[in-house]
């Protein structure tokens, strides 16, 4: 395997000082190799956002070290800092983020702009990649025109239009109903069958069940993390997760025993 | 990430509050406005005013009398008036008008009766030395003026109130229980401030002597150069003549008289209107300066308000000088815009003439008033600008 698109190393975050602190990440250890498609589970307050703005180079760590495809991110300037997230990662939230009254393909554009493309060529990628999420023909709409699903979609077709080494989603079907979440979480089935590295960060179980791997959070600590499909294989798609889903519910015991082991 | 986007962005930022962007161009656009006009009128009312001193002619002199209540040794007299006709001692002056003047007359015609302002005793030279050409019919000669005929020569506002739709030449009117005829009308000519120069009769100097005001002193003598550029030549020349005929002592400081000279009388005005003028320039500049607190006020609202799409735009990559840049450039087009608009507001409000004066645009003033609201758009745009630029993305994102 080549070198690891993410590399973090006891990953600590602490808030506040004195006897208001907080630890939200208690010494976060993770790898997560190129094609993977990893879940991040937890309750609120496990500190899995935490984790996500720190992955996503949005905030930095109090202590530990973060390599994201190789290049050491808690040593980067602010310039470099945008540049990395120009670059390397492509983020999705939870609430879209959509600039508000800016059509779906120049929001999908944005992200070239600030890299230097040309117009033309920035055009030509932007409607590719709405075409991957399968909103090639809503590209004209501003997000207020478009469903939350649709909104998220355009927000996917964001987060890949850089074709960035990593994906990270931030609870990305938490304001989904469950058409929509069926739609979106098929998208990235579809990105991880073409290769993408992914990162999710969620607390429904449905979402977690369809990734290769499920990650488990506690208290800013990792307490599990079970490997559900190979790797070089494409993601296990809504079916299987659906039969994922009933397996797991049958191991709950284990799940509520403690520790998983992969 | 070129310039042109940024300008972009930057005018989808402005045209997604089009009310409140308008309403702060509409600060810079008054500021802006305001000086170029405020100057403007200044300007206006100092051309204006050294106009009527360049239609007294600039070419002449008058002497004046300082001696109050008519001691007969400081007093103007025609002897005085007829020395400084003198080739030798003094050649730049071409011509010289004794002038006497009744501050009031009545002058009746067929039983209507008119108060003229200004009626004026003199010789046929002051016609030209004071600009003030005849226009219909003719002055009276050197020859009225040695014989006393009672002639006269009547501005436009008092043949419009004696003899409304009459041609008033060789008509008879009584002034002072006399009579005299009227051979002629002055030119209009434009009036200083409340006195309507129009208001006035003009008439030999020795009639007026012998009706109105008496053989007494002279009010004043108007003296013309030959030249413009002998001007001050003239005065000299003028001087040397009185000071020897009312005897003054060469080490007195103090004449009897006064030599009112037209350009030295400007150079007074000039002084004057450039001291109204940088005071209604000041006064607007604090209208412009609050134009841009008004925004650096919207800049600020506008970061807060869309801190939200700040962090998304961090967390898409945008660097903090693409940022900087584009509130800057949002700041600069409502600075720049308003001015442009307030110059154009200005150059139409030039057009009107406001409170009695015709403003005149002094180009400058528009460089200034430009430069003065991009400076305010750059200076006041920049500290909003730089907050959101350094805004962290998970703050920003964050923020509700």
């Amino acid at each position: 395997m080549s070198r690891p698109v993410l590399e973090v190393r006891d990953l600590k975050k602490i808030y506040g000082t004195g006897e208001a602190t907080v630890h939200a990440l208690r010494g976060v250890s993770l790898t997560v190799q190129r094609g993977d498609y990893a879940a991040i589970m937890g309750s609120s307050g496990s500190g899995k956002s935490t984790l996500m703005n720190i992955l996503g180079a949005l905030d930095i760590p109090s202590s530990g070290t973060y390599h994201l495809d190789g290049v050491d991110v808690s040593r980067l300037s602010d310039a470099q800092l945008a540049l990395a997230r120009n670059r390397l990662i492509g983020f999705i939230f939870q609430s879209f983020n959509l600039i508000p009254r800016t059509s779906a393909v120049a929001n999908v554009e944005l992200p070239l702009a600030y890299a230097g493309v040309k117009p033309k060529e920035r055009r030509r990628r932007a409607m590719a990649a709405l075409d991957v999420v399968g909103l090639a023909d809503r590209a004209g709409h501003e997000p207020n025109q478009l469903s939350g699903g649709q909104q998220q979609r355009v927000a996917v077709a964001r987060a890949l239009v850089t074709e960035p080494a990593l994906l990270l989603a931030d609870e990305p079907t938490g304001n989904l109903d469950s058409k929509s979440t069926d739609d979106v979480l098929q998208v990235f089935d579809d990105l991880s069958t073409a290769g993408r590295t992914i990162v999710i960060i969620t607390h429904e179980d449905e979402v977690g069940a369809r990734a290769k791997r499920l990650i488990r959070l506690v208290d800013g600590s990792i307490v599990s993390d079970v490997r559900q499909s190979p790797l070089d294989r494409p993601p296990v798609g809504a079916a299987a997760a659906a039969a994922a889903m009933a397996r797991n519910h049958g191991r709950a015991a284990v799940y509520s025993g403690g520790r998983h082991s992969q | 990430m070129s310039l042109f986007e940024v300008i972009r962005f930057a005018l989808r930022g402005l045209s997604a509050n089009k009310l409140r962007s308008a309403l702060t161009m509409l600060g810079i656009l008054i500021g802006v406005a305001a000086v170029i006009l405020l100057v403007a009128v200044g300007n206006g009312s100092a051309k204006a005013i050294s106009d009527r001193i360049e239609a007294l002619g600039t070419n002449t002199i008058t002497v004046m009398s300082t001696g109050r209540g008519g001691s007969s040794s400081t007093s103007l007299t025609k002897e005085m008036a007829d020395a400084l006709v003198d080739p030798e001692l003094a050649p730049a002056v071409k011509s010289v008008s004794p002038v006497v003047s009744a501050s009031s007359a009545t002058m009746t015609y067929e039983g209507s009766d008119h108060s003229v302002s200004s009626f004026v005793g003199t010789t046929p030279a002051w016609f030209a030395a004071s600009s003030t050409p005849v226009g219909t019919g003719s002055a009276f000669t050197e020859d009225d003026v040695d014989q006393g005929r009672r002639v006269v020569v009547i501005g436009q506002t008092v043949a419009e109130e004696l003899f409304p739709g009459i041609d008033p030449i060789d008509k008879q009117v009584t002034v002072g229980g006399a009579l005299f005829t009227i051979v002629g009308v002055l030119q209009e000519k434009s009036s200083t401030g409340q006195q309507d120069s129009n208001d006035t009769a003009v008439a030999p100097l020795t009639a007026v002597q012998q009706v109105l005001t008496g053989y007494g002193a002279l009010s004043s003598i108007i003296v013309e150069a030959a030249d413009p550029d002998d001007v001050d030549a003239a005065q000299d020349q003028v001087a040397t003549i009185l000071d020897q005929k009312l005897a003054v002592a060469d080490s007195s400081s103090s004449t009897p008289y006064r030599i009112q000279n037209a350009s030295s009388l400007l150079e007074t005005q000039t002084e004057t209107a450039d001291t109204f003028t940088t005071l209604l320039g000041a006064v607007a500049a604090i209208s412009l300066l609050v134009g841009g607190i008004g925004i650096t006020n919207i800049m600020l609202v506008t970061v807060t308000e869309r801190t939200r799409e700040i962090g998304i735009r961090k967390a898409l990559g945008a660097p903090r000088r693409v940022i900087l840049t584009q509130f800057l450039i949002e700041a600069s087009l409502l600075s720049v815009m308003g001015g442009a608009l307030g110059v154009a507001a200005a150059l139409i409000g030039s057009q009107f003439e406001i409170v009695g004066v015709k403003p005149v645009i002094v180009p400058s003033s528009i460089g200034y008033a430009v430069g003065v609201s991009i400076a305010i758009g750059l200076f006041f745009g920049g500290l909003p600008a730089a907050r959101a630029a350094r805004l962290r993305p998970i703050d920003a994102l964050r923020y509700e």
